[in-house]
């Protein structure tokens, strides 16, 4: 397990700042800008959005796991993400999925120990003509061969 | 700058039609999901550079009172359709089609084209089937047999654009309907015929009906642009290349069924969809076309953009409003329908994107023009995504009845490699696996349900020979099961052993009384499960039972799978005969199993392979065999 890093509280609450207090339908949405803030949702962010919005603790919990954008552990630098849709998978992406796996030493869900790469799987990213499809943080790659997705990533 | 009644809106049209009468020539730079992954957003800023380098009269927008003779007009559109083959750049009036367009190639485009007037051969598309270039998309076999209603806007008009909108006549449907009577609009959408573009095809004139003679003091005008099919991007396209019209095609509705309020609920997927809605919402706004009185009528009406949380059950209606809601997306049984108790228990129309984009062209062009194509019980045209091992891949539209074959074997151009057609998939995880025997099978909602599959929301998935149905059943069995909001025992128990009974057969494990065991299952999981994901959730194993039932057997009987997918049962050789010694699969290989010097037969160390198929899938010898 990495040890999670000390959450920023302020961080936290300039995001529910942007938000009305009280207002429970709000809670997807919160708990969606909170982890694109901090990548991730520790527990004490769950815990400050669902006093914030007046919601019980155990429902945001429910609604934090399970939505699967959400991630409860700490991510990796770069987000690397196979698509597993249907036209990816049968165009190949297991085949990435084990290149990252040896390449990496992660597979699906896992983060490097050095905090560099967490692997994540998708389904479908709407770029299925091109499949298999990966994308890194922001990044579409397109079209991936057998053997060539560490090198590219790698090399960013 | 507001648009404050209808005659604004003409004189705006009217400026700009003539504005965009004057465009000399007009570049479309593709920015399509596909395109923008190779590209496409670099190409389009160097053509603009290099185009102003040259002196030519550029513009980036349409400009009613432009300085410039003869302007050229350079914009990014919508998805294009032909993705595989992006970036794709697309000039008018000459109709020239350039392909794979790179940073590299963009001087070459300008000085020889725009400044020149000359084609750039090396650039145009290349048939397959006998090497010769072609123009445009009026030659081009991918593009032949199209019919644009839904997709009319995606891959013309600009993307970000509301004067390009409304100069291709964006928002005239809206001004018609709006002096139309709320009773009449539903008339001209019910005698229509459109069915619903999500996947049930459920009568969308009735839907809205319906709503209208619910009891509620107020309501609902939902969109889903969920598109949970994974493999599928209609919606998604939609969504990025034109959203004016789908957001005109809610205002419609919401003038029909008296809503003031209504929400676009995107997956989180789609982050450029978010982004594109997000901003095609606040133009609307700023120029009076959302709000209050719109277009100076009595209508006020407002749209917020939601994003998804990544469920797939979130695409089913009383799921999507609970998350829309702020809670979890789980579905509730329908005994009431949510078209009268649906978000915050209020009377709700929901509807598909697609749905919402065919409505503007049926109340401007008439019910008659939409059913004089398709089939009698399915009417109007279907936008497909077209990908899998077929030549072509894409984003297509069609008539409703298209048969199979034109689709796979016209447009799709078909199977890779040459290789052996073996199914297409339609319907997602709900659907089915048609074989050859049904390639002739007219596409629409009847006939795909009669033979075991399912319209979907319009994904079609070929599959050659290298495809397993096994592995294929179980693929969306394991989507299924994590997909499960588990809320019902059925489909949280049951999707999970159906799984669990395939994964058996993967393995070379299954016992002949299993396919039958499958079968009952499958069977009740159908009649029991609370929603249509349980309920739908066996049909992909089913159909595929009943139309490869030969391939379960192999699984089955001879513990081996005919595709060479299945991993536990599956060994992978190379043929000496073939193999040319060329390091392609030694490279390729990720537990680096394979040995062998160039031009040296290759030999795989089988106890270090994986089973990967990687080898398999790179050779181009079709040197590595399978048991
Ligand atoms: C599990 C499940 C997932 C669904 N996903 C979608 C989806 O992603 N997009 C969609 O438009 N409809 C989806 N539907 C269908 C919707 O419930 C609903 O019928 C549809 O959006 C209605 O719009 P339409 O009549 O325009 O098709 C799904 C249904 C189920 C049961
Ligand atoms: S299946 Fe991978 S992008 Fe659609």
């Amino acid at each position: 397990m990495n040890a999670a890093p000390a959450v920023d509280m302020k961080q936290v609450g300039a995001v529910l700042a942007r938000f009305e207090k009280g207002e429970r339908s709000h809670l997807v949405h919160l708990l969606q800008d909170l982890q694109s803030e901090i990548h991730y949702l520790p527990g004490e962010a769950i815990r400050a959005a669902a006093e914030y919005l007046d919601v019980p603790l155990n429902s945001a919990f429910s609604v934090a796991t399970f939505y699967k954008a959400f991630s409860l552990v700490p991510r990796g630098e770069t987000i690397v993400k196979v698509c597993l849709g249907t036209s990816c998978h049968i165009r190949g992406a297991p085949v990435v999925v084990e290149d990252l796996r040896i390449g990496l030493g992660v597979g699906p869900g896992e983060t490097t120990p050095d905090m560099k790469y967490t692997v994540e799987v998708v389904n479908c990213v709407g770029a299925c003509a091109l499949a298999p499809v990966v994308i890194a943080n922001t990044r579409y790659i397109a079209d991936v061969k057998p053997g060539t997705i560490v090198k590219i990533i790698e090399e960013g | 700058m507001g648009i404050a009644n209808r005659k604004e809106l003409e004189a705006r049209r009217k400026a700009l039609h003539k504005a965009n009468e004057n465009v000399k020539t007009h570049v479309r730079v593709c920015s399509g999901t596909g395109c923008a992954a190779l590209g496409a957003f670099e190409v389009y800023d160097a053509l603009v550079k290099e185009s102003k380098k040259a002196g030519l009269p550029v513009q980036v927008e349409l400009e009613p009172c432009g300085k410039e003779k003869d302007p050229l007009f350079v914009s990014l559109t919508g998805c294009q359709g032909f993705c595989q083959i992006g970036p794709l750049v697309h000039i008018l009036p000459d109709d020239i089609l350039y392909t794979g367009v790179k940073v590299s190639a963009v001087k070459d485009i300008v000085e020889k084209t725009l400044a020149g007037g000359q084609v750039v051969e090396k650039l145009l598309y290349k048939n397959p089937e006998d090497k010769k270039r072609l123009k445009g998309r009026a030659d081009i076999p991918f593009y032949k047999g199209q019919e644009l209603v839904a997709l009319e806007g995606c891959g013309s008009v600009a993307a970000d654009s509301l004067d390009s909108y409304v100069a291709s006549g964006g928002f005239s449907s809206l001004a018609k309907a709006l002096k139309m009577d709320p009773d009449q609009v539903i008339s001209e959408v019910e005698k229509s015929g459109l069915r619903g573009r999500g996947g049930g095809g459920f009568p969308t004139g009735r839907k809205w009906r319906s709503c209208v003679s619910a009891e509620g003091d107020e309501r609902f005008v939902i969109c889903n642009g969920d598109e949970g099919d994974p493999g599928a991007f209609m919606d998604c396209c939609i969504m990025e290349g034109d959203p004016y019209r789908v957001i005109e095609g809610m205002i419609i509705c919401a003038h029909a069924v008296g809503s003031s309020t209504g929400f676009i609920y995107v997956r989180h997927e789609y982050p450029r969809a978010v982004e594109r809605l997000s901003l095609a919402v606040k133009t609307c706004e700023e120029n009076g076309l959302l709000g209050k009185k719109i277009l100076g009528s009595d209508l006020d009406f407002d749209i917020s953009v939601a994003r998804g949380g990544g469920a797939f059950v979130c695409g089913e209606s009383t799921a999507l409003m609970r998350s829309i809601e702020g809670s979890v997306g789980e579905p509730r049984a329908k005994y009431v329908r949510s078209v009268q108790r649906g978000f915050r228990d209020k009377p709700t129309v929901l509807n598909n994107v697609e749905t919402f984009a065919c409505v503007p062209s049926i109340i401007n062009e008439g019910s008659d023009w939409f059913t004089s194509r398709g089939t009698e019980k399915s009417p109007g045209t279907k936008a497909f995504c077209l990908v899998g091992k077929v030549v072509n891949t894409g984003l297509i539209e069609v008539p409703m009845g298209t048969s199979l074959r034109d689709v796979v074997f016209g447009m799709g151009g078909g199977i890779i490699d040459g290789r052996p057609f073996k199914a297409v998939q339609t319907g997602g995880p709900s659907g089915g696996c048609l074989g050859e025997d049904h390639l002739d099978l007219p596409v629409d909602f009847d006939a795909l349900a009669k033979a075991g599959s399912m319209m979907g929301s319009g994904g079609m998935i070929v599959m050659d020979d290298r495809t397993c149905m096994v592995d294929v059943a179980k693929y969306f069995l394991k989507f299924l099961m994590e997909e499960s909001c588990g809320k019902c025992v059925p489909c949280r128990e049951g999707v999970y052993q159906l799984h669990a009974m395939l994964d058996k057969l993967s393995r070379g494990e299954g016992e002949p009384q299993d396919l039958e065991k499958i079968q009952r299952l499958g069977k009740e999981i159908q009649v029991s499960s609370l929603c249509g994901l349980g309920k739908s959730a066996p049909n992909p194993v089913l159909s595929t039972l009943k139309n490869f039932r030969e391939e379960y057997e192999a699984h089955v009987n001879d513990k081996r799978c005919p595709a060479g997918v299945c991993r536990d049962i599956t060994t992978f050789t190379i043929d000496p005969d073939k193999c040319t010694g060329c390091l392609v699969c030694k490279k390729a290989c990720p537990p680096d199993a394979i040995s062998g010097e160039k031009k040296q037969v290759h030999i795989i160390d089988q106890d270090k392979c994986t089973q990967c198929g990687a080898c398999r899938l790179v050779c181009k010898f079709d040197a590595v065999v399978t048991n």
